[in-house]
C-alpha cells in the first residue's frame, strides 16, 4: 500500500479537501483556469436569477422532480424491505447527467466560453452535454474511448445528431480514464477559450464540489418525497459509483442522518484480479489520477491498472474524492457487484416493473435484491435509478442472447 | 554539484527513461552531456501522462511495456552521476509513481543517487508543503513549472519555491514539437525575472514545450538561460532505436548550437 498521505499539515484545511482526499493536481496551465472556475462557481452559486434560470430548465426541460416510485412487485417477490426506486432514468436524455449539464452549461455561458469540452464512458454525460450545447448554442467536441464508442454506439449517434463532434480515444484502456486525459490534454491546449464540462465528482478542485452540488437536487428530492409517502426516512439508500456523481447526489442530503445506510455499489467485473473489475474500495490505495487524490486502481509501481466491467459508466480507476473520504469515515458503506449479478437485475427489473435500467444502475438494484430479502418489510431502500438502459441494447442482446 | 549552465544559451535535455533501454538511455544521456547538454531530465515513464503529446505517451508506452521501474530510473541516475560529475541532474515524473513508492523514500533514493533536483509535472506550489519539506531534508532541488497563463502571484510563489531553475512553458498546451515560438515565451521569461527580483530569487530561467530546432534554441537564448529539449530528441531516439541512437543524439545537440542564426533545417 502506498505510505504517503497527502497534505503534511491536515489541520490547515485547503480549498477542496474531503478529509485528506480531493486538492488540486495539475498541470501549471490549467491553474488559472480552475481559480476561475472556482471564483465563477461561487458567484453564480450566490446568484439568484443563475438559480432560477437552472431550477427552470430542470423543471420544464429535463422534468424535475423525478418520481419516488414505490417498486411493489420487486418487494413482494422479494419479501423483505419496501423498494422504492428514485427515477431519474426519467429525465430528459435518459440520465441523472443531465442536472449537471445544464448547471456547467449555463456556468459556460456566463462565463463567456463557446467552446465545450467533455470525456463521456456510457456516453450519458456525452448525450446530456452535447444536448446542453444544443440548447444554449455553444461548440461541443466529445471525447470517449474506442471501446466505449463500440459498445454504447446508440449514444455515439444520438451525440452526432445533437451537432457534437465525438472524438475517439485509441490510447491506454480506450475507455472513460484515456477519454480524460484526452480531454484534459485539449483543455491544456485551448484553455484560455474552452470550458471542460467534467461529468463526474472527480478531478481537481472545484469539480468535485460543483458536480455534487449539481447532483444534490436527487437527494433532497428524494428526501421529501419518501417523508410524504412514508413519514420516515429509508434504512438505505443504493447507488452505483462509477466516478460517484450520482450517488453522491443521492447521499449528500443524508450525510447528518446517521439511521439512513449509505450504500456505494462499485462494478465487480468479472473477477477480483487486478484489471477485472473497477472496485476502487477493494484492491485500490491512495493515489493522484487526473487532478485528485483519491482511492486508484494501481500496479505496485503507481501505474494506473486497467478496469473492466460491462457498464462502460462504472469502468474507472479511481473514484471521487468525497467518496473516499465517506469510505474512510465509515458515513458510506461500499460493495461490489459483478457483471453478472448486474445483468441478472436489469432482467428482473425489466419483469417484475416493466422499469429497463442502464447496466450501471442495475448494479444498484441487484444489492438492492441481495439485501433486501433478509429486511424486515417495516424497512425501506431506495435505489437511485440513475438511468435507463435503451442504450445497452446492444451489449444486452448478446449477452442475454435476446 | 547544484545545477549549473555553463554554455549560453543552456541546454536541457529530456529523456523518457527505458527508452529503448535503461541501457539505450544511460548511452544517449551520456553521449548528450558530451555533446553539450548542460542538465539531463530523466523522465520516469507513467501509465497516464496526461500533460504530454503523442510522442513522449509512446515512448513512455514503449519503457513501461519493458518494465521501466522507478527504481530503475534511479538506479540510472546513479550510474550518469558516477559517470559524469559536473552534469545537472533532474527527474521528470508524474506523482503518482512517487507517492507509490512513498515520497521520503524517493527523497532519499534521490539524492543518494546523487540526482540534482525533481520536477513534478502534477504537482502545484499549493499543494507541495509535504513534497518541499521533504526536498529540502534531503537537498534536492524542487522545479516547478510556469505557465503563460500562471497570474502574477503565482509566478511570484513558484520563483520562490523553486531551487535550480524555473522551467517556463513555451505555450499553452501539451509536450510536442511546432514550428516557430509563440511570443508567450518571452513574455513569460520578462514576468518571471521581474516577479523574481521583487520576491528577492533569481534562478535561471529555461524554457521548455516545442523547442525542437537551432532556431528556436537561438531565439530562447535572446531571453531565457536555457532551452529545454524534449519531444524533438525523444522522437529522434525513437526513430533510431535499430541504429545509433547515441551518434545520432549527439550529432543533433551539437547542431542545436550554432553560433550563428541557423537557417531553417
Amino acid at each position: 500500500m502506498a505510505s504517503t498521505i497527502l497534505p503534511a499539515n491536515p489541520s490547515k484545511p485547503r480549498a477542496g479537501r474531503f478529509g485528506v482526499y480531493g486538492g488540486r493536481y495539475v498541470p501549471e496551465t490549467l491553474m488559472a483556469a480552475l481559480v476561475e472556475l472556482e471564483h465563477a462557481y461561487e458567484a453564480a452559486k450566490a446568484d439568484a436569477a443563475f438559480q432560477a434560470e437552472l431550477t427552470s430548465l430542470l423543471t420544464d426541460y429535463a422534468g424535475r422532480p423525478t418520481p419516488l416510485y414505490f417498486a411493489n412487485r420487486l418487494s413482494e417477490q422479494l419479501g423483505g424491505a419496501k423498494i422504492y426506486l428514485k427515477r431519474e432514468d426519467l429525465l430528459h436524455t435518459g440520465a441523472h447527467k443531465i442536472n449537471n449539464a445544464l448547471g456547467q452549461g449555463l456556468l459556460a455561458r456566463r462565463m463567456g466560453k463557446r467552446r465545450i469540452i467533455a470525456e463521456t464512458g456510457a456516453g450519458q454525460h456525452g448525450v446530456a452535454t452535447a444536448t446542453v450545447c444544443a440548447l444554449l448554442g455553444l461548440d461541443c467536441v466529445i471525447y470517449m474511448g474506442d471501446v466505449d464508442m463500440e459498445r454504447q454506439e446508440l449514444n455515439v449517434l444520438r451525440m452526432r445528431l445533437l451537432g457534437a463532434e465525438v472524438r475517439g480515444v485509441s490510447s491506454g484502456s480506450r475507455t472513460l480514464k484515456d477519454a480524460i486525459s484526452e480531454a484534459m490534454r485539449d483543455w491544456v491546449t485551448n484553455v484560455r477559450t474552452t470550458y471542460y464540462l467534467l461529468g463526474s465528482a472527480l478531478g481537481a478542485h472545484p469539480y468535485p464540489t460543483m458536480v455534487r452540488d449539481f447532483q444534490r437536487v436527487i437527494g433532497m428530492e428524494l428526501k421529501r418525497q419518501i417523508l410524504e409517502k412514508e413519514g420516515r426516512l429509508p434504512s438505505a439508500i443504493i447507488a452505483c459509483v462509477g466516478g460517484g456523481s450520482n450517488s453522491i447526489g443521492a447521499f449528500y442530503e443524508f450525510l447528518n442522518d446517521r439511521d439512513v445506510r449509505l450504500i456505494g455499489v462499485e462494478a465487480g467485473g468479472r473477477g477480483t484480479a487486478l484489471g477485472e473489475h473497477a472496485a476502487r474500495f477493494q484492491g485500490g490505495a491512495p493515489g493522484v489520477l487526473q487532478g485528485t487524490y483519491s482511492y486508484v486502481l494501481q500496479d505496485e509501481d503507481g501505474q494506473i491498472a486497467q478496469t473492466h466491467s460491462v457498464s462502460a459508466g462504472l469502468d474507472y480507476a479511481s473514484i471521487g474524492p468525497e467518496h473516499a473520504a465517506l469510505h474512510d469515515s465509515g458515513r458510506a458503506e461500499y460493495v461490489s457487484c459483478d457483471d453478472a449479478a448486474a445483468l441478472d437485475a436489469v432482467v428482473k427489473l425489466a419483469r417484475t416493473e416493466g422499469i429497463l435500467p442502464a447496466l450501471e444502475s442495475a448494479h444498484a438494484v441487484a444489492e438492492a435484491m441481495r439485501i433486501a430479502p433478509s429486511m424486515s418489510p417495516r424497512e425501506i431502500l431506495v435505489v437511485n435509478l440513475s438511468g435507463r438502459g435503451d442504450k445497452d441494447m446492444g451489449i444486452l442482446a448478446r449477452e442475454l442472447k435476446l | 554539484m547544484p545545477i549549473h549552465f555553463d554554455h549560453k544559451p543552456g541546454l536541457v535535455v529530456y529523456l523518457t527513461a527505458g527508452d529503448p533501454s535503461l541501457e539505450g538511455t544511460r548511452e544517449i544521456a551520456l553521449a548528450a552531456i558530451d555533446a553539450g547538454a548542460d542538465v539531463i531530465e530523466l523522465g520516469v515513464p507513467f501509465s497516464d501522462p496526461l500533460a504530454d503529446g503523442p510522442i513522449i505517451q509512446r515512448a513512455s508506452e514503449r519503457a513501461l511495456a519493458r518494465g521501466t521501474r522507478l527504481r530503475d530510473v534511479l538506479a540510472v541516475a546513479r550510474e550518469l552521476r558516477a559517470a559524469r560529475p559536473q552534469s545537472g541532474l533532474v527527474l521528470f515524473s508524474y506523482l503518482n509513481p512517487i507517492l507509490r513508492y512513498s515520497l521520503h523514500r524517493f527523497a532519499d533514493d534521490a539524492a543518494a543517487a546523487g540526482v540534482d533536483g525533481v520536477l513534478a509535472t502534477d504537482m502545484i506550489v499549493e499543494e507541495a508543503g509535504e513534497y518541499l519539506a521533504e526536498m529540502t531534508r534531503v537537498k534536492l532541488a524542487p522545479i516547478f513549472l510556469a505557465a503563460p497563463t500562471s497570474p502574477d502571484e503565482r509566478l511570484k510563489a513558484i520563483a520562490t519555491h523553486s531551487k535550480g531553475f524555473v522551467y517556463a512553458i513555451s505555450r499553452v498546451g501539451i509536450t510536442g514539437t511546432q514550428q516557430s515560438l509563440t511570443a508567450d515565451a518571452a513574455v513569460l521569461v520578462a514576468r518571471i525575472r521581474r516577479l523574481s527580483e521583487i520576491a528577492g530569487a533569481s534562478l535561471p530561467v529555461a524554457v521548455g514545450f516545442g523547442i525542437s530546432n537551432a532556431n528556436h534554441v537561438a531565439q530562447v537564448g535572446e531571453f531565457a538561460d536555457a532551452a529545454v529539449i524534449g519531444s524533438a530528441i525523444v522522437e529522434l531516439v525513437e526513430r533510431s532505436i535499430s541504429k545509433d541512437g547515441p551518434g545520432a543524439v549527439s550529432r543533433f545537440i551539437k547542431g542545436l548550437r550554432l553560433t550563428e542564426a541557423a537557417p531553417a533545417r
